[in-house]
């Protein structure tokens, strides 16, 4: 047993991996790390315990953990599908709230849900839909409508309704008739362009600890730990938002971004308001929430790597790694038949840091706003969608294909701005740095019960990532 | 006292905004105002407000009515297609109020009237009208409505 401080246990059930973080507390800094293989879909505890011994390996015995906390992106993640009315507002606010929820979001539906979506949605099988719909005190036929055509289908899943209040206790007897798991929780959209996205998310993080932990089989360890707090996205923009905002005695890093490229998608949070900075800047469209998270389904390094060199073209990929189109087919066959295959070859490794600067380029343009002219009768005005992150002080690389390249500081470099494109408000000039032992989702999950320790530990665990000559990769 | 919302129109909820690319908002921020306080629910959506951007409001909001103005004589280009747009919606019973300067320089106002009647509007207001005529009206019509008629004569 060793002995020392008290310790923490950081546990994020992955889709691969069961990951394991010993944090010293008083420290605030990370001790020891253990990894096993994800088990979830059969026993949970085969891939803990596998994990558990590995740590112990590590730290040459197991102490008394204070804390035992989990996140989980397992099974599937936590696969949700939202419904709102209009595309571009409650649909849209809907989103918004289960993505920075840290969800994985399957589906989303807006109008009147025709029987087609119905279908779909039951074929999706998501683990929670939200339902949102009309502002406070206006439309409620709309919400009504779809909660009644949800309740009378197949669907089992939990939903939450966060639409028109004055539709609540309607919905709430619709499928409490049907015999259905509902749950009401704040309007997203209460006024015309007006966001109000949290009480969705804690509604969200609500059912996933009552229900999710337990219908993706994780409680079978449930002696193992203390709790399952919420998705590890989740646990990440919290991590993110720790390392932005500092505690009650240390200040943070100011307003942020955070690139996670993984597998399947790739992660942009930004914790920071967005505001126009520019002169005379119209901002448009709903509110930005200040916590953001988007992920694009399409940019994972080895479940979606074709996506990756098409939509950048593998003309331009090979340019980047300097070598022949032959030579990135060809590794993307080889990732196609093993999705788990880490690079080895020179060019291999060329062609894999020229996808992740690819993914993380266009992760990054989707994610920050965007300004046009808009041309009036008295001249040109700009117009500002979304988010201004030009001005946000500090840019995070986390996620197994940034950490582990070669030159991370290439990487995420492929995320800021161009001077010579001010359409994209993408961040100029922040410091970088990369979460080198995946420590954000640790402390994020810290944060919870231990601030300032959770605090130091991100801090200590993020590395500034090379000078600023060296920031630019090329392709 | 200043006129009232009355009967029917009472609590009403009215979307006004500035239609185009037009930045003219001191209008529709006193008519705003004055809907307000004779009684009507206000949506505003400003300056600068593309036609679907009224509709998508009407949505969620369910509003009763729409008070669009234009005042930089771009109007009649800005408006085209508005009722349409509602009609797609399945909104095709909206009250839809146009004012301001609608057109360019000194026009016949029966003449532009006429045209934007045409374009779909239930009622065009000239230059200068004050908010208190338009409460009058907005009661009128909404009086009618219920009675299952679109406008009142
Ligand atoms: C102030 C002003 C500006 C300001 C606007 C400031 C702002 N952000 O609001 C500035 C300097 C920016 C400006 C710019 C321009 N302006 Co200007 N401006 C005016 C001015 C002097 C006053 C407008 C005003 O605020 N009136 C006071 C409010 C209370 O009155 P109102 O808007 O008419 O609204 C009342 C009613 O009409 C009614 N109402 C309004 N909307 C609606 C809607 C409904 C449904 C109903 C029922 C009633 C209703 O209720 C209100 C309350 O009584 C007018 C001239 C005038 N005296 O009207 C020109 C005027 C509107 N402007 C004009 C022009 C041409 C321009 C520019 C194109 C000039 C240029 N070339 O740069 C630009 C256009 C900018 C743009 N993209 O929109 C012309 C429009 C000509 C036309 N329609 O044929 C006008 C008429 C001047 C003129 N005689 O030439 N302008």
């Amino acid at each position: 047993m060793r002995g020392g401080g008290d310790m923490a246990l950081l546990i994020d059930f992955g889709s691969t991996y069961t990951k394991l973080r010993a944090v010293d507390l008083d420290a605030g800094a990370l001790a020891a790390a253990g990894q096993g293989p994800s088990t979830v879909t059969t026993d949970v505890t085969i891939g803990l315990e596998a994990a558990m011994a590995d740590l112990d390996r590590h730290m040459g015995g197991l102490p008394d953990f204070q804390y035992r906390l989990a996140s989980s992106s397992a099974a599937g993640g936590l696969r949700m599908v939202t419904v709102g009315l209009v595309k571009e507002l409650t649909a849209e606010a809907a989103r918004r709230a289960a993505l920075g929820a840290g969800a994985r979001l399957v589906g989303s539906f807006s109008y009147r849900l025709t029987e087609g979506d119905t279908v779909a949605i039951v074929d999706l099988a998501p683990d929670v839909l939200l339902l949102s719909g009309g502002t406070d005190g206006g439309n409620s036929e709309v919400i009504l409508y779809n909660a009644a055509r949800l309740a009378e289908s197949p669907l089992a899943c939990p939903v939450i309704a966060a639409g028109n209040r004055n539709a609540a206790d309607d919905i709430h007897a619709i499928f409490g008739q049907a015999g259905k798991p509902i749950l009401i929780a704040g309007n997203v959209m209460p006024a015309f362009q007006e966001l109000d996205i949290d009480p969705a998310r804690a509604a969200i993080r609500q059912v996933f600890i009552d229900r999710i932990v337990h219908a993706k089989g994780i409680d079978r360890a449930a002696e193992m730990f203390d709790a399952v707090l919420m998705p590890t996205p989740a646990a990440v923009m919290a991590g993110a938002k720790l390392l932005s905002e500092g505690t009650q005695d240390r200040p943070g890093l100011g307003p942020l971004a955070v690139v996670d490229i993984g597998g399947a998608t790739t992660d942009v949070h930004s914790i920071a308001g967005g505001d126009p900075t520019g002169e005379g800047v119209v901002q448009y469209g709903l509110p930005e929430p200040y916590e953001k998270r988007t992920v694009e389904g399409d940019l994972g390094m080895r479940h979606n790597a074709r996506c990756i060199v098409e939509t950048q073209g593998a003309d331009r990929i090979a340019a980047a790694a300097g070598v022949t189109a032959g030579a990135v087919e060809d590794w993307l066959l080889r990732i196609e038949g093993d999705v788990e295959i880490l690079p080895e070859r020179p060019e291999d490794v060329a062609i894999d840091a020229a996808m992740a600067r690819a993914a993380v380029r266009i992760a990054m343009r989707r994610h920050a706003g965007s300004v046009r002219i808009a041309h009036t009768a008295a001249g040109p005005v700009t117009v500002q969608e979304g988010k201004d992150l030009t001005a946000v002080a500090a840019l995070v690389g986390t996620g197994g294909a940034l950490v582990h390249a070669a030159a991370p500081a290439g990487v995420l470099a492929a995320a800021l701005g161009d001077r010579s494109d001010r359409t994209s408000l993408r961040p100029m000039n922040p410091a970088l740095f990369v979460d080198e032992h995946y420590l954000l989702y640790a402390a994020g999950l810290l944060a919870e019960v231990a601030p300032a320790a959770a605090f130091a530990l991100a801090m200590n665990g993020i590395r500034a990532a090379g000078g600023k000559d060296e920031r630019r990769g090329t392709g | 006292m200043s006129a009232q919302a009355t009967g029917p129109a009472r609590g009403r909820k009215l979307i006004t905004g500035v239609i185009g690319a037009d930045t003219h908002i001191v209008g529709s921020r006193i008519l705003s105002m004055a809907l307000e306080e004779a009684g009507f629910e206000i949506v505003a959506l400003g300056a600068i407000t593309p036609a679907e951007d009224f509709v998508k409001a009407a949505i969620e909001t369910a509003a009763d009515g729409i008070m669009v103005s234009s005042l930089y004589g771009q109007g009649e280009l800005d408006c085209r297609g508005f009722r349409d747009l509602f009609i797609e919606a399945g909104l095709e019973d909206m009250l839809i109020y146009v004012g301001g300067n609608l057109v360019v320089g000194k026009q016949d106002w029966t003449d532009v009237e006429r045209r934007f009647l045409e374009m779909g509007f239930d009622r065009a207001f000239p230059p200068n009208t004050r908010a208190d005529q338009v409460i009058e009206v907005l009661n009128a019509d909404f009086a009618v409505r219920s009675a299952g008629r679109r406008i009142a004569e």
